[in-house]
């Protein structure tokens, strides 16, 4: 009998248990988002181009999917592979340091024709492996030293996630205004709060759009900007959104890859601008919009050149046009009332060109000095910081006024 | 008749044994990693359906191409080499869990010496400079617990785990000084790398780590200090009365732990990854403790479990790279596996299990009322062994 109980327990347990499995699963609820209008994406690939049935691509990540930052390059590769009938591999969890040339030699090893990494620190070991192995194409994303090896096999690429950071900053500057005119705040308290890895070019350039976004639409916007020194540090991130928020930002943003400021913000009921794809599910009264970079235009880019027998751009630069940026779905439950509609304007205008992120009319650097006649700056070109425009990682370092540095990390 | 109460035999008991067979060890042995190897198997049929692919993989990973074997080795002799370091200490009961930093302070002071020196001074005397600093920080790194453990008994496992903790924090410090690109990351440091030998990048390594286990082996078997160390491990009062310094062996052994620990960590950095990360040793310097512990400290047997511990980790990674499987912490669970089951073994090499033989049916026939007399004797019996684990059961979470 007390056998009998025992199996019956244990059997009712092992039910309950895969139930619950399944349920998280299929956990995901319904929110209240809504998606910007579709636009037409410019090709960045050579379409005529006929792919080799036995090519193969190669992709060195530095974490595995439980990484934002790494799932978001994983997940647009495969699609790129897919769509491309093209057979991949992916080497996931590879540190910045000798594992990645050993990684990046397997690869080739194993029949690449092309092989990315992610990660910034991977660069010198890409160049190593290309250097050794000229008849593979090697591309590395975030890096600047393309341009300096001048190795025909080896390319760096980016994305103008400044543009889609500035359309995120434009979601928080309505934000605040609508907190303004419902009496919430004043307009000299819409302070934003962002939470950054490290002080260097990507994140400045980063923050700085975002924070121009926001002011384009809200003029008495001001910031403050904590870093956490990791581009993944759970408890960092949290502890500095919360940091950012006793201070009184009303709102915050992030640019590193856990889930520390979007947890933090859900905590507090603090609205927050998310980046690397949407965290609605985490933080469904709280999460405004995203920005990401979708990296499957440069491996189909990448892809049909290599194919076709060429060398990709040594820098490679992709934008909203091409479908390189783009915005996750607007959360309404968190957004102010007539976001959708004014973001869609606002990409019209950086698509066509009549709207520039760093339009140096709108902003001071080092207190009141403006960018181009006070400081000269060979990037400035027709009244705007031109962004990417010699490498393709960003390059914008100035500190704008309204943007206040807690600290820095390099 | 005398009426006794009906007592439920168990299915098996078990009692102590010290005179296994080696060869019966090693059966024991081999089949339960054969056991972990099915387990592993099933594991990644049921995920990936690829059951047989498994063994495939297996092969593939390691020995399907030069690269891949060459890494195997050179992961081989990195771990067995922190392995080495760490038998001295543990044989004299000296729980040093802190080979993980006093490897990375090595690694540190090497990559400092190659970033700040570069080449103003000839690479060959650089690399000698090198070395040396990288073993007096390992030294240095084993002897301040070991001081405080002889002088004023701390616990050692307290203090090494967070000098861990230290060189750690003191790598990420100077990273951020050093590196100034803002991601945290040195890159290839082209000064001081060790030459390669006969156009590969890991031989001197390789070379290296084996005259150092056969150093340590005769160090430990017949070397009057290794004799030492032995008895204060096994009784402190022993070695007191037979007039050994303690104090001097303990300060001595943990140099000698200190000085492999930081060898070791010079060879990561100069011969093999040619950059410090605060990752650099990635627990290796845990996993050591494990490969010590199985080795029973045996400076042979420790080749053969690196070898094993590292061939199963290439085979995780090949298996989530194969399979699309996505999570890397694959490779973990299969060595955690693996690990288990060795483990587990060394309970059925100390004892036997025994079982019971069913008395049911003769007592029915003679008793009606189902009395088992004789359940009492057996139960006895089993009691009288007290079950006293000892050998190597310790299991280090990272």
């Amino acid at each position: 009998m007390k056998k009998f109980l025992t199996i019956s327990v244990s059997i009712a347990m092992l039910i309950v248990m895969v139930f619950c499995l399944v349920a998280c699963n299929g956990g995901k609820g319904d929110f209240n988002t809504e998606e910007l209008p579709a636009v037409e994406i410019e090709k960045a690939w050579d379409t005529t181009v006929t792919i080799p049935a036995d090519f193969k691509a190669g992709l060195i990540t530095l974490h595995d999917e439980n990484s934002t930052y790494d799932k978001n390059f994983i997940d647009a590769f495969v699609s790129a592979c897919n769509d491309m009938g093209v057979e991949y591999v992916i080497s996931s969890g590879k540190a910045e340091d000798n594992t990645c040339y050993e990684a990046a030699k397997d690869l080739v090893e194993q029949g690449c024709d092309f092989i990315m990494a992610d990660s910034f620190g991977h660069e010198d070991y890409i160049i190593k492996a290309a250097r050794e192995f000229p008849e593979v194409q090697f591309c590395h994303a975030t890096g600047y030293q393309a341009a300096i090896v001048n190795l025909p096999n080896f390319s760096n690429a980016f994305a103008a996630i400044y543009e889609g950071r500035y359309l995120a900053g434009v979601a928080a500057g309505l934000k605040l205004n609508e907190m303004i005119e419902s009496g919430k705040i004043t307009a000299d308290k819409a302070k934003m709060g962002y939470v950054g890895a490290y002080t260097y070019a990507e994140v400045v350039s980063g923050y700085t759009s975002f924070y121009l976004g926001a002011k384009s639409v809200c003029p008495s916007v001001t910031m403050e900007v904590q870093f956490t020194g990791s581009w993944y540090d759970e408890t960092a991130e949290k502890e500095a959104a919360n940091k950012l928020i006793t201070n009184g930002c009303v709102l915050i943003s992030q640019h590193a890859d856990s889930m520390g400021a979007p947890s933090a913000c859900e905590l507090a009921g603090v609205p927050n601008v998310s980046y690397n794809g949407s965290t609605v599910a985490a933080c469904p009264t709280t999460f405004i919009v995203s920005s990401r970079i979708n990296w499957a235009p440069y491996y189909k880019y990448v892809i049909a050149e290599v194919a076709a027998g060429r060398h990709p751009k040594t820098d490679w630069t992709g934008t909203i046009k091409s479908g390189s940026v783009e915005l996750s779905a607007i959360n309404n439950d968190a957004a102010a009332e007539g976001t959708v509609a004014k973001l869609t304007e606002v990409r019209a205008g950086i698509m066509n060109g009549t709207i520039k992120v760093f339009d140096v009319t709108k902003f001071t650097v080092d207190n009141g000095k403006v960018l181009g006649t006070d400081i000269v700056d060979e990037n400035v070109v027709d009244g705007q910081y031109k962004e990417s425009g010699i490498y393709s990682a960003p390059s914008f370092a100035y500190s704008v006024d309204g943007i206040t540095k807690l600290n820095e990390k390099f | 008749m005398i009426k006794t109460k009906k007592i439920k035999e168990p299915l098996f008991h078990i009692s102590k044994r010290s005179d296994i067979e080696p060869w019966k060890a090693w059966c024991i042995r081999i089949g339960s990693g054969l056991l972990a190897l099915l387990v592993g198997a099933i594991l990644t049929g049921a995920l990936t359906g690829h059951f047989f692919g498994f063994f495939e993989q297996l092969i593939k990973g390691s020995f399907g191409s030069v690269t891949r074997f060459e890494k195997l080795i050179k992961n081989t002799v990195i771990l067995l080499g922190i392995a080495l370091a760490l038998a001295p200490a543990f044989k004299m009961k000296f729980w040093n869990i802190g080979a993980e930093g006093q490897v990375l302070i090595g690694a540190l002071v090497t990559a400092g010496l190659m970033f700040n020196i570069k080449d103003s001074i000839p690479q060959p005397a650089l690399i000698i400079i090198m070395f040396a600093c990288s073993v007096m920080a390992g030294a240095i790194w084993a002897l301040i617990p070991a001081i405080f453990k002889a002088f004023f008994n701390t616990n050692e496992t307290l203090f090494t785990l967070m000098m861990n903790y230290i060189a750690i924090k003191l790598t990420a410090y100077f990273i951020n000084i050093w590196a100034t690109n803002g991601s945290g990351t040195m890159g290839i440091i082209p000064y001081g790398q060790l030459p390669k030998l006969f156009g590969s990048q890991y031989l001197i390594n390789i070379l290296v780590v084996i005259v150092l286990t056969v150093i340590v082996y005769m160090y430990l078997k017949y070397s009057k200090h290794g004799y030492e160390l032995s008895v204060v491990g096994e009784s402190l009062n022993t070695a007191k009365y037979v007039g050994i310094n303690v104090k001097k062996v303990i300060i001595r052994t943990m140099i000698f732990s200190g000085v492999i620990c930081g060898i070791v960590g010079f060879l990561l950095v100069s011969g093999d990854s040619y950059t410090i990360t605060q990752n650099l040793v990635n627990g290796r310097g845990f996993t050591a403790i494990l490969v010590a512990w199985l080795s029973q400290f045996n400076p042979l047997a420790m080749v053969l479990t690196s070898f094993l511990v590292c061939f199963l980790e290439q085979t995780g990674s090949q298996l989530v790279m194969a399979y699309n499987m996505g999570a890397d912490a694959y490779s973990s669970i299969l060595t955690g596996i693996f690990f288990l089951f060795i483990i587990g073994s060394t309970f059925f090499i100390n004892y036997k299990v025994v079982i019971n033989k069913k008395h049911k049916n003769i007592k029915v026939e003679e008793s009606a009322d189902e009395s088992k007399d004789e359940s009492l004797s057996t139960l006895e019996e089993s009691s009288k062994e007290e079950v006293v684990l000892d050998g190597p059961k310790t299991e280090v979470a990272e």
